[in-house]
C-alpha cells in the first residue's frame, strides 16, 4: 500500500516534483506515466526510501517514509531505471548476495525459485556483464522479488525487452499485481493501458490526470475524429457536410468514399451526419468515432495552453 | 551487524575476480624480495646481525602508500558510478554497516598481502642461530596492521567522495602522503603547534615505535582514532548525499 501527500522534491533550485498526492492499494497496479524529466524516477526514489522528499510525507507498506525508512526498505522491492548490477558477478552469486543482504531464510531455495520465476535459471552461472539487456532486466526483476515485497516499484520495467519478452513480463507483473501493490513507470502508453488498473499522468513534476485507462479515454471522447464511408458516388458530400454547424473540417481519406471528419470539442455530431448523408441521397456504409487513445490524452494533457511542450519544472517554479 | 559481513565477503571476493590483485601482490613481493635478498647477502658477506624488520618494513611502508589507494579506490566510487549504490541504499542496510563492510574487505585483503611477507622472516630465521627475536617481529606486524587500517579508512573516505576511481586513487595518495610527511615541517621546532602536527604525523607513529619493535598504546590509540574518524566521515558523506 502506498499513500503520499503533497510530495515535493527540489534538487538545489530545481523543483523536480511538486505537490504529488496519490495512493495505490493492495492488489492494484498503478502506472506512472510521463515524458522525460517529468519526475517519475524522482518520485520512485522517494517511495523506495532512497532519498527523503523536500516536503510532504507518505506511508509505504504501512510505514512512514521519513521516520521509518528502514522498515519501508525491508518491505519494498525496487527495480531501478537502467538496472544497475555488478557485471563481474554471476547471476546466482548476485542473487545470493541480495538474498543474504535481505536476510532471507532458506536462501538457496528462494534464489532458485526466483530465477525460475523470472526465467533466468538457464543462465545462472553466467557473468552479469555478459548478459543481454533483456536478461539483465530479468536479473533486476529477480532481485526485486527475492524478499516477496509487499510493494513492488519498477522504473521503466519494459525497457530492454523485445515484444515477445514483453508479453511474458507483463504476465508476470499482472500475477504479482494480484496480491501485492505494484507501481511502475513508463513512457509507453500502450504498456500502461494494458497493464495498469489506474494511471497517473505526470508532467513537469505535477499530476495532470489520474484515472482508469478506460475513463481517461472517455474523458476527451467529445471532440475528435469521425470516420465516414459512403457507397458509390460521393460527389458534393464534403461540401454539404462542411456547411453543418459543429463540423470543423471534412477531408477525403482514400478513394473508396472515405472521409475523415473533424468536429468541434464537445460535439458528437454522428446522428446529424448520418441524417444529412441519407437525406442527401448518398448511401451510408460506415460511420464511427475514434476512441481517444491514451496517446492522444497524453499529448493533450502534457502540452500547455500554447500547445507547446511543457515548461521545465525549474522555470515554472 | 550481519550486513557488515555480507558486504565485506562480497567485496573481498571481488579482489580476486580480476587478475589485478594477483599482479599487485606479486609485484610487491618481488620488490621486497629483491631488497631483502640484497640486504641478506650483504649481511652474510660483511657480517652483522640481520635487521629483518627494517629490511622488510622499511621499503614496504613506502610501497603501502601506493598500494592502499589502489585497494580502496573502487570501493564506493564504483558503486556510485555504476548506480549500484541505489540498490544498496534502498536495501535494509545502514550506512555504517556498508562503510565498515567495505573497509573490512580492504583490510582483510591487505592483511593477506602483509601476511605473505612473513616468508622473509621464515627464511632468515632458518639461517640464523639462535633465531630471530619473535617479540620484535610481532610488534612490527601489529603496528603495521594498525597503520594500514588507518590508511585504508582514509581511502574508503576519499572513495566516497568520487565517482571516478582514478580520482579516488590520487586523492587517497595525496591525503596519505600529506599525513605521512607533515611531520617534516616541524621537525626542528617545539611548541603546541609543532606537538599537534607531530602527533598527527603518520610516519612518526610507525618509525618511533613499531619499527623498532615496541608497542606503545598511544600509537594504537592514534591509528584507531584515525580509522574511526574517517569511517565516520564516510558514513556522514553517504547519509548527507541522500538529502541533496
Ligand atoms: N540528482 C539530480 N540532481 C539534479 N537534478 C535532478 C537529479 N535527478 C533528477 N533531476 C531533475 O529532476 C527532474 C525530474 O527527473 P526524473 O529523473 O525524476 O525524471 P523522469 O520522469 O524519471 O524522466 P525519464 O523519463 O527521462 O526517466 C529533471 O528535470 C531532472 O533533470
Ligand atoms: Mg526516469
Amino acid at each position: 500500500m502506498i499513500e503520499v501527500n503533497a510530495l515535493t522534491k527540489r534538487y538545489g533550485q530545481r523543483t523536480a516534483i511538486q505537490d504529488l498526492t496519490f495512493h495505490a492499494n493492495k492488489g492494484e497496479i498503478v502506472g506512472f506515466l510521463g515524458p522525460n524529466g517529468a519526475g517519475k524516477t524522482t518520485t520512485m526514489r522517494i517511495l523506495t526510501g532512497y532519498m527523503p522528499p523536500s516536503e510532504g510525507q507518505g506511508r509505504v507498506a504501512g510505514f512512514d517514509l521519513l521516520t521509518e525508512s528502514f522498515q519501508v526498505r525491508k518491505r519494498v522491492g525496487y527495480l531501478p531505471e537502467n538496472v544497475p548490477l555488478y557485471p563481474e558477478m554471476t547471476v546466482i552469486q548476485y542473487l545470493d548476495f541480495v538474498a543474504e543482504l535481505r536476510q532471507i531464510s532458506g536462501r538457496q531455495d528462494r534464489v532458485d525459485e526466483v530465477m525460475e520465476q523470472v526465467r533466468i535459471d538457464h543462465r545462472a552461472e553466467s557473468y552479469i556483464g555478459n548478459l543481454s539487456k533483456g536478461l539483465r532486466q530479468r536479473v533486476g526483476l529477480g532481485q526485486a522479488l527475492l524478499h516477496k515485497p509487499e510493494v513492488l516499484i519498477m522504473d521503466e520495467p519494459m525497457d530492454g525487452f523485445d515484444p515477445q519478452e514483453q508479453i511474458e513480463v507483463k504476465k508476470l507483473i499482472r500475477e504479482i499485481g494480484q496480491a501485492q501493490t505494484v507501481m511502475l513507470s513508463t513512457h509507453i502508453l500502450a504498456h500502461a493501458q494494458e497493464l495498469c488498473d489506474r494511471v497517473i499522468i505526470i508532467a513537469a513534476g505535477r499530476i495532470v490526470a489520474e484515472d482508469t485507462p478506460e475513463r481517461l479515454s472517455a474523458q476527451i471522447a467529445g471532440g475528435g475524429r469521425i470516420h465516414l464511408q459512403v457507397d458509390g458516388d460521393s460527389h458534393g458530400l464534403a461540401e454539404a457536410l462542411g456547411q453543418m454547424p459543429g463540423i470543423v473540417a471534412v477531408q477525403p481519406a482514400g478513394k473508396d468514399g472515405r472521409f475523415d471528419i473533424e468536429t468541434a470539442p464537445g460535439v458528437d455530431g454522428r446522428a446529424k451526419i448520418a441524417q444529412a448523408v441519407v437525406n442527401g441521397g448518398w448511401s451510408l456504409l460506415e460511420l464511427h468515432r475514434d476512441k481517444a487513445t491514451l496517446e492522444q490524452i497524453f499529448i493533450e494533457l502534457t502540452k500547455n495552453d500554447n500547445g507547446e511542450a511543457p515548461a521545465q519544472p525549474g522555470a515554472a517554479a | 551487524m550481519r550486513n557488515i559481513w555480507t558486504i565485506a565477503k562480497r567485496e573481498f571476493n571481488q579482489y580476486f575476480v580480476s587478475p589485478a590483485a594477483y599482479v599487485v601482490a606479486f609485484v610487491f613481493l618481488l620488490i621486497l624480495g629483491i631488497i631483502f635478498y640484497g640486504q641478506l647477502g650483504g649481511t652474510v658477506v660483511y657480517g652483522g646481525s640481520p635487521q629483518v624488520v627494517q629490511w622488510v618494513f622499511g621499503p614496504f611502508v613506502t610501497l603501502v602508500l601506493f598500494l592502499t589507494p589502489g585497494v580502496t579506490m573502487r570501493l564506493l566510487a564504483e558503486e556510485q558510478r555504476s548506480g549500484t549504490m541505489e540498490l544498496l541504499l534502498t536495501a535494509p542496510l545502514r550506512e555504517w554497516e556498508l562503510v565498515i563492510g567495505k573497509w573490512l574487505a580492504a583490510f582483510a585483503f591487505m592483511a593477506v598481502v602483509i601476511f605473505l611477507t612473513s616468508i622473509y622472516f621464515l627464511i632468515t630465521n632458518a639461517f640464523t642461530t639462535p633465531g630471530l627475536d619473535r617479540g620484535t617481529i610481532l610488534a612490527a606486524y601489529v603496528g603495521f596492521l594498525f597503520m594500514c587500517a588507518a590508511m585504508l579508512a582514509i581511502g574508503v573516505f576519499t572513495s566516497s567522495l568520487f565517482v571516478n576511481q582514478i580520482a579516488a586513487f590520487f586523492a587517497t595518495m595525496g591525503v596519505s602522503l600529506a599525513l605521512w610527511l607533515v611531520g617534516f615541517l616541524f621537525q626542528q621546532e617545539t611548541g603546541v603547534v609543532a606537538d599537534i602536527v607531530n602527533y598527527i604525523d603518520l610516519s612518526g607513529h610507525f618509525y618511533n615505535n613499531f619499527y623498532t619493535g615496541v608497542i606503545d598504546l598511544s600509537d594504537i590509540v592514534y591509528f584507531v582514532s584515525i580509522t574511526a574518524l574517517f569511517l565516520f566521515l564516510t558514513t556522514r558523506t553517504i547519509e548527507s548525499r541522500r538529502w541533496r
